[in-house]
């Protein structure tokens, strides 16, 4: 299995992905497997493991407190690869979420040959443009991981070309200039960035930031090939456990389902 | 750095790299800084305190002279004249003991910028006064509830700010880390500390010192007054780091002597962190040096050997300081108070002949509250217009020809 392997299995059914966000260690290592397990039953098909850090400033305060309740029981680094390990022989599909001080500090090397061992499929680099990844760049070569840069409404058109060149199994598109958190309604500028990024590459897009509900999952689905849901998978791990991140998943998967799409040339 | 913000800082290095070349920006911020700020900075000699540095000569660059009391308003000028020609009308800043913030909402008011300043909780409390000065200038100031609720929180929070609205603000980031073009720029605007310093040691004592002393957190005032004797090899760069309770309790704020490398706000270089890559919190009794991290010049100077860095504890710092007061009538910020204590050990380590070049980076009214508490004038839940007496530092006073090693034994005395 590969993100691309992923990505061509919705396709195939003619819809969007669905990605779904968490922080391993959240609340604790076995009840955050748990509740990736139960993401991925209840629909997504990609599955987006956080790594929980002392300054995630890309995040709003839902994922912030989440990153610090996992801290605060004891997370380590290693809980990371366990985490994958465990819920990819659930059935899940991971990639890893993580700003780039633990990757550094772990060795770049050694983390992605560690991420391929426990089943990873990539990673996501929220803080690192490709310009300062050249490590990244050969590690992820080697052991087989894509490599999801982002963009952002505010990147011009030369940043596009060179981050989806650099990028390999999706492209993350952040839909509004801000921090991660659930939004009341989807910005326009989603369907904007999407539309500048589309003639630069052809990898899968991805749209994250502000999405909590299965109607605004299916607005995204029109026209990104994954939605990518975070703080509100969040906010449903802490009210209700496995059984509320299973129906939200439930839930966001039939609204992406709902809207038919014309596969990408 | 997030892609997010890499349009916003080729925005600024274009205007910066524009602005450095133009004379009319020049001009104005020349104007600014001798009409407003009151540069230049004079030059200190302290004779009295120089008895406690094994009669080495000490002279003080006062930047804690400058209006709004520190060397803060140096950069402040110089990115809010960038922030006008840039076209943004709002700034964000993050603040630790308050002087950054204190300098920014100043610029904001005289510029006609709003202006909203990120600070740690902790540090809102240490530093009352300087919220209330930002306040009274206009400014919205934003206690961080997050994280260590001190400065590398508040640099979180401004950041995440500034990703959501950076296409009509600014962020005044106040030390040389962050992102390129922060370090340079903000050592550019600082680099009149060390050029006016150094024609002044010159014209004052006929040659240059033997080292320059400055604390060191984030960095800014040490790369201003460093900068100008790199290539003056017989002169000593040392900076001096909040050593906290003391480096081998972890707690302390030394991340150039205790730390590794690593990647925070946008920059690589030293950084205080555990085995997984999470930012340690750091701790001084200085708002102002409580930072995990450190500019990345910095970084290159100690790995080049170009200067050094030495930790400097609470206790050492606060000694300084009440020496400092009464010998000389000079109330140095905390901060600064770490460049004077260094000051001392190296006035001890060079001998009589020696000549010591201290920036004086702020002084120390914001920070009475703070001093009070600690030398025991009053208790941890007053305020200092309760004190009375003159019980600060009675001890470190009585005995100037003593070396200052020794005087050190009587901290202990002072608190009690």
């Amino acid at each position: 299995m590969s993100v691309a392997d992923v990505f061509a299995a919705c396709r195939a059914e003619g819809r969007a992905a669905l990605v779904g966000y968490l922080p391993a260690g959240y609340p604790t290592v076995d009840e955050g497997v748990e509740l990736l397990t139960a993401m991925s039953e209840g629909g997504c098909d990609l599955l987006e493991i956080g790594v929980p850090y002392s300054d995630p400033v890309m995040d709003g305060p839902t994922i912030q407190a989440a990153a610090d309740t996992a801290l605060a029981n004891g997370f380590r680094l290693r809980d990371v690869f366990t985490t994958v390990e465990r819920v990819t022989a659930a059935g899940g599909n991971c990639v890893v979420m993580t700003y780039f001080n633990p990757v550094l500090r772990y060795g770049v090397e050694r983390f992605a040959a560690d991420l391929a061992a426990a089943g990873g499929l990539g990673m996501i680099t929220p803080d690192l443009i490709p310009d300062e990844a050249d490590e990244w760049l050969v590690a992820s070569e080697k052991h087989g991981l894509s490599r999801t840069f982002l963009v952002a409404p505010s990147s011009t058109e030369e940043r596009i070309a060179s981050t989806t060149a650099a990028s390999s199994g999706f492209v993350y598109a952040t839909s509004v200039m801000g921090v991660t958190g659930a939004r009341d309604s989807v910005n326009s500028a989603a369907g904007q960035i999407v539309g500048r990024t589309r003639p630069h590459t052809a990898l899968p897009i991805g749209v994250g930031l502000g999405v909590r509900n299965g109607e605004q999952a299916a607005e995204i689905a029109a026209f990104a090939d994954a939605v990518i849901v975070g703080s509100a998978f969040v906010t449903a791990a802490e009210q209700g456990g496995a059984d509320a991140v299973r129906a939200l998943a439930q839930e966001l998967a039939a609204g992406v389902a709902s809207v038919g799409r014309v596969q990408p040339a | 750095m997030p892609e997010a913000l890499v349009a916003a800082l080729d925005e600024l290095e274009a205007a910066y790299e524009k602005a450095r070349h133009d004379p009319e920006f020049l001009t104005e911020l020349d104007r600014l800084q001798r009409d407003y700020v009151g540069r230049p900075s004079p030059l200190t000699d302290v004779p009295k305190l120089s008895q406690y540095a094994g009669g080495a000569r000490i002279l003080l660059k006062r930047e804690d002279l400058n209006h709004t009391g520190s060397h803060k308003i140096n950069n402040v000028l110089g990115q809010a004249l960038l922030t006008k020609r840039m076209g943004k009308k709002r700034v964000i800043a993050e603040t630790g003991a308050g002087q950054h913030g204190v300098a920014t909402a100043t610029a904001c008011a005289l510029l006609d910028l709003e202006c909203v300043v990120y600070m740690g909780e902790v540090d809102t409390r240490r530093q009352a006064l300087n919220v209330a000065r930002m306040r009274l200038l206009g400014a919205t100031v934003v206690p961080v509830k997050t994280g260590s609720r001190t400065l590398k929180d508040a640099i979180n929070e401004a950041l995440r700010d500034w990703v959501t609205n950076v296409s009509e603000t600014h962020y005044v980031l106040g030390t040389v880390a962050g992102p390129h073009p922060f370090p340079q720029m903000v050592r550019d605007f600082h680099r009149v500390i060390g050029l006016e310093a150094r024609a002044q040691m010159l014209e004052r004592c006929g040659r240059l010192p033997t080292a320059v002393a400055a604390c060191v957190g984030g960095g800014s005032n040490a790369i201003g007054i460093f900068h100008a004797f790199l290539d003056d090899p017989g002169v000593r760069l040392v900076g001096f780091e909040p050593g906290g309770d003391g480096v081998e309790t972890g707690r302390h704020g030394a991340t150039l002597s205790e730390g590794s490398p690593g990647a925070l706000h946008g920059a690589m270089s030293y950084l205080l962190q555990d085995e997984d890559g999470q930012t340690a919190e750091s701790y001084s009794i200085s708002a102002g040096l409580d930072y995990p991290g450190v500019g990345p010049e910095h970084a290159l100077l100690k790995d080049i050997g170009r200067a050094e860095y030495q930790p400097v504890t609470d206790a050492e710092a606060m000694e300084a300081f009440a020496l400092l007061c009464r010998t000389e009538g000079i109330i140095p910020a905390i901060e600064s108070a770490h460049a004077v204590a260094g000051a001392l050990r190296l006035g001890q380590e060079l001998g009589p002949d020696a000549v010591i070049l201290v920036n004086l980076s702020g002084r120390g009214d914001k920070d009475v509250d703070t001093a009070a508490k600690w030398f025991g004038m009053i208790g941890s839940d007053e305020s200092a217009e309760s004190a009375d007496g003159t019980a600060i530092a009675e001890g470190v006073v009585q005995e100037p020809a003593g070396s200052f090693a020794d005087a050190g034994s009587e901290t202990e005395g002072i608190q009690a």
